[in-house]
């Protein structure tokens, strides 16, 4: 299993950068991965990823965009625009949750 | 006398009775299947339908035949699970009372979900082949369609058999060549996924052979609604495809029951664990094929594996012993690649699909990941092998648990 370090931090991840230990991830460090792919972080991106973490820890796995949109109250629409292109990739990647398997 | 039972005489239910009948005793266990339909459709045919290689009367048998002696077939509508007083409500307000309780009611395509797909031009130029009637519809048009912009579209995952609109593709692009049209007709395949398919090898493979037809590929496209008089499909993104007959594979969803009865995820698919099938919620509901939530191709194959791991841990869970086999996610797919030819992808939870020999290491005679006569030959060889062993719960003699034997095993990842 692959570690960086961030912020003079070891980080564990996966061969995408997607977190793998879901304690190791604190807000300055979602600062950092944001920074990774150029998202900027606002209060509504902050909500978002507080919802992606709070319903990984009670369900066990990465929320879809329908689940955001739908239990999280932000819609898909909003999601493409605070996450450009790949919102479901993009918003786990910061929220330091595994990929979603959505795709099988 | 206690009482088995289950909710769908489709492929997994009728599996799950053709199975479990033989080992339970007559004089402990009833068995019930409750089902809304009193046939049974081949749904791996439907693919074949709308390009004329089957006819719709081809693909369905009335469900009583596969039905095992000693089991009743109830024709109903399901209301919903009571799971309180181990009940199941019928619409027409009958009761039926379990111990132990197996849902199996799959899940089906709900145009409806996304706005503009099922309005004015709902089956005339916009069409679906994964139901009975939207299959033999789809023939019709393509009959007479004289060419165009025809896209193929996916609206989200996970949908039935993940790689139809991949073979879809590839029959249409056959099917036009072989009526001389093919120069007029334009083909995109337009998926919600980054790429071809979900696993990064076989996505490359199938991704190269959509470039080798020529077939146009617009990924990571989730569709917001189509604006059926302006023949376009607009995502959530503002990007927009414009079609002249636009074949799409609807967002999927288990049964309403499933949610009115508090079972369900977000799409009605039934929590359960993935190696065992056992309700995250209840010690006495499984969901098996299509209608659980396991992180698995919603596909026959899967259904069948499943099975076979189901049956043996069921008959230990009633006795009341740990369930000590568990499921890897196991699939098997034909893909049909056009010309007579045809692809196979074998893989699981943790293994994508690779390059190599099935079912024998070095002989096959299948080839993975590549296209041969032999392939598309097994494909058809298949509807005999469904009607006359799979759906009687006869063995056949693949194993349940993916095998890593025969597969070309990557580079990167053989450390």
């Amino acid at each position: 299993m692959p570690v960086t370090t961030i912020n003079g931090r070891e980080i564990h991840v996966d061969d995408e950068g997607f977190l793998t230990e879901y304690d190791e991830w604190d807000e300055d460090l979602a600062k950092v991965l944001a920074a990774n792919i150029s998202v900027d972080l606002t209060d509504d991106h902050w909500a978002v990823i507080k919802f992606v973490r709070d319903d990984y820890k009670a369900q066990g796995e990465t929320p879809t965009i329908r689940r955001v949109s739908t239990a999280g109250g932000t819609d898909t629409k909003k999601l493409f625009q605070l996450f450009p292109k790949k919102p479901a990739k993009k918003m786990s990647y910061i929220a330091g949750v595994p990929k979603p398997h959505g795709c099988v | 006398m206690k009482r088995l039972l289950v909710l769908g005489g489709g492929t997994a239910g009728t599996m799950v009775v053709n199975k479990l009948r033989p080992r339970l005793s007559r004089d402990e266990w009833q068995i019930t299947v409750v089902d809304q339909r009193d046939v049974h459709y081949y749904q791996p045919g439907y693919l074949f339908i709308p390009f004329g290689a089957y006819t719709p009367d081809e693909v369905v048998k009335p469900t009583q035949r596969f039905i095992p002696e000693g089991v009743d077939l109830v024709h109903g509508e399901i209301d919903r699970v009571d799971s309180e007083s181990n009940q199941v409500l019928l619409a027409d307000g009958t009761a039926l009372d379990y111990d132990q309780l197996v849902i199996a009611t799959g899940t089906t395509p709900r145009p409806a979900e996304t706005p503009g797909m099922d309005e004015g031009e709902w089956r005339k130029s916009i069409h679906e082949f994964y139901t009975h009637e939207g299959a033999t519809a789809l023939g019709e048009k393509l009959k007479t369609w004289e060419g165009g912009r025809l896209v193929v579209h996916i609206v989200d995952m996970p949908i039935k058999c993940p790689v139809a609109p991949l073979e879809f593709t590839f029959l249409a692009d056959s099917f036009f060549r072989e009526h001389g049209i093919r120069d007029q007709v334009e083909i995109v395949y337009v998926t919600p996924l980054p790429g071809a398919f979900t696993k990064p090898i076989a996505s490359q493979h199938l991704g190269g052979m959509l470039d080798e037809r020529k077939v146009e590929l617009e990924a990571d496209f989730m569709v917001e609604s189509i604006d059926p008089e302006a023949k376009t499909l607009i995502s959530y993104d503002e990007r927009e495809v414009p079609f002249d007959l636009l074949v799409t594979i609807p967002l999927n969803m288990g049964a309403d029951f499933v949610a009115r009865s508090g079972l369900g995820d977000d799409l009605n698919y039934v929590k359960v664990d993935k190696q065992t099938f056992l309700s995250t919620q209840h010690d006495n509901i499984f969901a098996i094929g299509d209608a659980s939530n396991i992180p698995a191709s919603k596909a026959g194959s899967v259904a069948h594996f499943a099975v076979d791991i189901f049956t043996h841990n069921f008959l230990r869970h009633i006795d009341g012993l740990p369930m000590d086999e568990k499921f890897d996610g196991h699939a098997n797919c034909f893909i049909e690649s056009g010309d007579g030819k045809g692809m196979l992808i074998d893989f699981n939870y943790d293994t994508e699909p690779m390059t190599g020999k099935y079912p024998l290491p070095g002989i096959g005679p299948f080839s993975l990941l590549k296209e041969t006569e032999l392939n598309h030959w097994g494909k058809l060889m298949f509807r005999w092998i469904y009607w006359n062993v799979l759906l009687p719960g006869r063995d056949l003699p693949l194993p349940a648990l993916m095998s890593m034997a025969g597969k070309d095993v990557p580079d990167e990842d053989a450390s």
